[in-house]
């Protein structure tokens, strides 16, 4: 007897939960191919603002988190990463059509940058912080602390690009909500899988797929969003337009970076990107 | 009939064919116990429908308007100070400081020893001072202080009472007590001028256990002569429910179709959001029809339901989703 296959419905990830988008919309996503793969949710601005609204919920908790713990959770994610590294190859394969070779190193790096970041956590703050020399009896400190909630159009990477915006950010405090590359979203939505069986709590990351040109407008001139990372953004007009919008909160905004090796050892400057500094003056004596 | 418009207190409401139920504790007890019950099912059923109802652009900027209009901007905490009900006051007047056109709360809903500073500062501004009176929320005092206490906020200003009722005698069966006790502070409403405070009769449906109890408290504060008829202090969950809320509206429909007298309904507690507000919105006008639709007849007991009002309305004229940043924490 033929057993019945089990078809995988994609869906959004949003607040730790996984909900069709409120739409009802669906797109066909296909393999390097250019055969079916799977259906994956076309997010809608409405399932934009109800991730925003996750986001923004979770943030007070994400930030108040010591920087130490949020390491740990980060770390834990590549562990179920790791754990789970056959589905991604898997999937790496069929999205892009990469030989199994190229799709093991591409997880390694994956698994890699997230352990990195993680072991970034706890040393931000004495790295871009810094106690300043002032002419008074005063301590001055000036530390790092996360924007709030960032908006990210994620690279057409599907698995290591993701990682290596949403990491970053995660790390330092910041809540996330990524549009994920609407080529390859399939990946995504297993990474959020991933992430939220990782002590991640629900709502740090929130991914949508679906199309960014429809999407990305609504999170740009969302007043309730306080960065926006255009890395994926690959048309210069709506790059401009985007930025345009993100002006009405002065948004803190990352432009595109079409080019960018992803394997190349990153830097830091995507975690200071969404950082605000704040500086403190306390009486010396007292 | 607006709120601010006299109305006479007497004992004898004018109830017409009603006139007789009042009179003693075994008939009214006979009327309420003969009113039909409801219908569990139904009555839930009945409110998740109108639940479902797709409220969009013009309409739902016509909603968000008036549901603005409707609400009794509340605070009733321990922790209130005069500062507080002073900026409370000044938000009910322009909720939203940078839109002119967004129109002021029906009133703001204070204790009784806040309700001068209330008044001081809304001044001639339309919008009304709500106090709530008889030992709110629990309402366990004897009756001359619940009467003394009624007074005082009318005396110091207050354009509406929200008295709570003797949940304890209304779930024993003495409702010529609850019946009694309503018609009093109601009379303890009047202003020497001969006008009358309006009076909200709270029934704290948390408490009620059935929606039978529910229809005979709403008949029995109508027949004692309330205003409007309201759900919860807030202070107890469950407190503002859709069917509890038909329940009340199915009463004074009727009501009004028996006497012709209009009574308003107001929940409170629970509405937090635009989407919920507007539900209630439907289940009004679908229950009671287009005249109850107006703040002088249906009203939101609410405070943080507001700012989510607020930030629907920014959001339909100016096309971008606005955040809780851009109004006030309150």
């Amino acid at each position: 007897m033929s057993r019945i296959d089990v078809r995988k419905t994609y869906k959004l990830y949003i607040g730790g939960q996984f909900p069709r988008s409120e739409s009802g919309r669906s797109y066909v996503v296909n393999d390097a191919k250019g055969r079916l793969l799977a259906n994956a949710a076309r997010a809608s601005r409405k399932d934009a603002r109800d991730a925003v609204v996750a986001a923004r919920a979770a943030f007070g908790g994400w930030s108040g988190r010591t920087a130490y713990n949020r390491a740990q959770v980060v770390y834990r994610v590549a562990e179920v990463l790791e754990g789970r590294r056959e589905q991604f190859e898997a999937e790496l394969r069929a999205a892009e059509g990469v030989s199994s070779g190229r799709a093991r190193a591409y997880v390694d790096a994956a698994v890699d940058r997230l352990v990195w970041y993680a072991g970034w956590a706890d040393k931000i703050t004495q790295v871009v912080g810094n106690a300043n020399p002032v002419a008074g009896p005063y301590f001055n400190l000036s530390t790092p602390e996360p924007s709030g909630v960032v908006a990210v159009v994620a690279p057409q990477g599907p698995l290591l690009g993701l990682v290596s915006v949403v990491a970053p950010l995660v790390v330092t405090g910041n809540t996330v909500v990524v549009i994920a590359s609407e080529q390859h979203p399939l990946t995504a939505i297993t990474l959020g899988e991933v992430m939220a069986t990782s002590d991640l709590p629900g709502g740090v990351v929130n991914v949508l797929t679906g199309s960014q040109a429809e999407i990305a407008p609504w999170l740009a001139s969302h007043m309730d969003v306080n960065g926006i990372d255009l890395t994926g953004v690959a048309d210069p007009a709506l790059a401009a337009s985007l930025e345009v919008a993100a002006a009405d909160n002065l948004k803190r905004v990352r432009r595109p970076a079409p080019d960018t090796d992803w394997l190349a050892e990153p830097g830091l400057d995507r975690m200071t990107h969404f950082l605000e500094t704040k500086t403190v003056w306390h009486p010396i004596g007292v | 009939m607006t709120p601010t418009a006299s109305s006479t207190a007497s004992t004898a409401p004018g109830l017409g064919v009603l006139d007789d139920v009042v009179r003693s504790d075994s008939s009214l007890r006979r009327f309420l116990h003969g009113l039909p019950g409801v219908d569990q099912v139904g009555c839930e059923a009945r409110a998740a429908t109108l639940a479902t109802r797709s409220v969009k652009t013009t309409s739902k900027a016509f909603a968000i308007d008036l549901a603005i209009r409707m609400v009794d901007l509340t605070t009733l905490e321990g922790q209130d100070t005069h500062g507080k009900v002073r900026a409370l006051a000044s938000k009910a007047m322009r909720p939203d400081p940078a839109d002119p056109s967004c129109p002021p709360t029906a009133a703001v809903c204070v204790y009784p020893d806040m309700v001068a500073t209330a008044k001081q500062t809304l001044g001639e501004s339309g919008v009304h001072v709500a106090a709530v009176a008889t030992a709110f929320p629990s309402g366990r005092a004897a009756m001359d202080i619940k009467l003394a206490d009624t007074r005082d906020a009318v005396e110091a200003g207050a354009d509406e009472i929200d008295m709570v009722i003797d949940r304890g005698a209304f779930l024993s069966g003495r409702y010529l007590d609850v019946y009694e006790e309503i018609v009093q502070v109601r009379e303890a409403c009047a202003r020497p001028d001969g006008t009358s405070a309006h009076l909200k009769v709270i029934f704290e449906t948390g408490e009620l256990q059935t929606y039978d109890n529910v229809r005979r408290a709403s008949w029995l504060a109508m027949m004692a002569g309330g205003h409007f008829i309201k759900t919860s202090t807030g202070k107890v969950q469950p407190a503002a429910t859709l069917p509890v809320t038909l329940v009340m509206l199915e009463a004074v429909r009727d009501f009004r179709e028996q006497t012709g007298r209009m009574v308003g309904v107001k929940p409170a507690g629970g509405i937090r959001s635009t989407k919920d507000a507007i539900k209630y919105l439907v289940m009004v006008n679908e229950t009671c029809g287009e005249d109850w639709l107006d703040p002088d007849w249906f009203r939101f007991g609410a405070s943080t339901l507001l700012n989510d009002l607020l930030m629907q309305r920014t959001k339909m004229t100016t096309g971008r989703y606005s955040g809780p940043d851009y109004f006030t924490l309150d």
